[in-house]
């Protein structure tokens, strides 16, 4: 997302567009990546419900993948995941 | 219309607040603001106005209610004090940085500690930074006037900022003064409605106040704030003309009492104005040149018009009612001697700090203020730039 000037932007901070926290990518605060084991994932969604970020991918009921492009890292699936089927790889080590 | 009164400077607040009829007042008691609010909550009381009061249970509390309620769209005032003040601070900035024109009565007190209830401008100065308008008040008239002008000031579309009203504790704010009060009608009219914009109750259009704000953002936010600050002169000048029309008393930024062609001139801000008009009163009698520019507005500081009122002088000395520790002297010196850094001509500038923790000071103290400037003028060097006007030694 470019980055505007101060002439172009709401004054005070306010956001006056709902929903626009999509827009603003937050994968490259994180330092852990989420990897899920497609073997041992039942998918349950505990993740996909514990996710603060909406960051779980799910269709028809099946997780399909992370959002990469918005998971900060915080771990929470990996620590409620019941299969420990999601484990926190250091993003440097790919 | 109007109607003359004898008020206090705190029950002149209330009358203003009593017109102004704010959708929001949210306050905590502390000397010598008290009255202001205890008056205005008998005008609650009695249902003179329409005003939600909530009775906090702090000033941090009081300013946060005041920020919840502008945002929301709501028309909100508060008043406080000196450690009342201080124990806002964090939401002062923020109801600036959120653009929220809330309106706020400052009776100046002396910071504590040790301890002290009255007068001094350490509490409103220290705030001098906080993105705040700044109006000094000289008398509880100005009270009055610059409640209501205060209004419009902040909540005007190329501004909104919140805005300080200050008056001088006991001197002003316990003092029975004469006072010319509009009518309700005129100060309604005057002040118009306030739309917020932005306003958390307005569901069609959702808002989000106070997100995180970051290195990719936060400073242009600020450079917005910036920007607000350098368009109010233009307002406050505008707002004060449009009030001369309604009340025959036209305000602008500064008042230059008596400076045309005056010599030695004393630059001074609040209630210390009007006992300076006195003595520049008497020493005109005995053809002394002497002049005063009183700071009406301190924030945005009028540098260009300092400057212009300034050059011309062959001395001249600012009255610091606070003291800023280890700086080179009172934050009033320092910017009114910075605004002649880049004149060609510029006179010697002292500076003398006084009045602390409500110290009085009198018209013989400002006569020898005078007596100085007018050796400096002939050729003395001032033997220091920062002096202490009644301080025992």
């Amino acid at each position: 997302m470019k980055e505007k000037g101060w002439k172009e932007i709401p004054i005070g901070g306010l956001i006056i567009e709902a929903g626009n926290a999509e827009k603003y990518k937050t994968g490259s605060w994180r330092t852990f990546r989420p990897v899920r084991d497609e073997e041992k994932c039942n998918h349950c969604l505990i993740c996909w419900i514990y996710c603060p970020d909406s960051s779980i991918i799910v269709e028809e009921g099946k997780i399909k993948g992370i959002d990469y492009a918005h998971c900060k890292g915080c771990g929470i699936c990996s620590t409620q995941c019941p299969r420990k089927a999601i484990k926190m790889v250091e993003e440097r080590s790919k | 219309m109007s109607r003359i009164v004898g008020l206090t400077g705190d029950e002149t607040a209330a009358e203003a607040m009593r017109q102004i009829n704010p959708d929001v007042l949210a306050a905590y008691p502390i000397t010598p603001q008290t009255e202001t609010v205890q008056r205005f909550s008998e005008f609650v009381a009695n249902g003179l106005v329409s005003t939600e009061m909530v009775r906090v249970e702090s000033e941090h509390s009081a300013m946060s209610a005041c920020v919840g309620a502008a945002a929301a769209g709501a028309r909100a005032m508060t008043a406080t004090s000196a450690n009342g003040l201080a124990l806002m601070w964090e939401i002062v900035y923020i109801a600036a940085s959120y653009r929220l024109p809330i309106v706020m009565a400052v009776v100046n007190r002396a910071l504590s500690g040790p301890i002290n209830i009255h007068c001094d401008h350490s509490d409103s100065m220290g705030a001098r930074d906080s993105g705040w308008i700044q109006l000094y008040s000289e008398n509880c008239q100005e009270v009055y006037d610059n409640l209501i002008q205060a209004v419009r000031i902040g909540e005007d579309k190329d501004v909104l900022l919140p805005v300080m009203v200050t008056f001088d504790g006991f001197i002003i704010s316990h003092a029975m003064e004469r006072v010319e009060i509009l009518e309700d009608e005129e100060v309604k009219s005057f002040i118009g409605e306030f739309r917020n914009s932005h306003s958390l109750l307005d569901i069609d259009h959702p808002v989000t106040y106070g997100p995180l704000d970051l290195y990719d953002y936060y400073f242009e936010h600020k450079r917005q704030q910036i920007e607000a600050m350098e368009k109010a002169p233009s307002v406050i000048k505008k707002v004060g003309r449009e009030f001369g029309k309604l009340s025959g008393r036209p305000y602008d930024l500064l008042e230059k009492y008596k400076t045309e062609e005056a010599e030695l001139i004393i630059v001074a801000a609040g209630s210390t104005a009007g006992t300076v008009k006195v003595a520049v009163d008497e020493l005109r009698e005995e053809n002394v040149k002497a002049g005063l520019l009183k700071i009406r507005a301190f924030r945005p500081f009028p540098y260009q018009e300092i400057a212009q009122v300034l050059k011309e002088a062959k001395a001249v000395a600012v009255l610091d009612r606070s003291a800023s520790f280890g700086a080179q002297g009172g934050p009033l010196f320092l910017e009114v001697r910075s605004s002649l850094f880049e004149k060609d001509r510029r006179p010697p500038v002292i500076n003398y700090i006084y009045g602390l923790g409500g110290r009085d000071i009198k018209i013989e103290q400002i006569k020898r203020v005078y007596e100085d400037l007018e050796e400096i003028a002939m050729g003395r060097r001032p033997t220091q730039p920062v002096s202490y006007l009644g301080v025992r030694e």
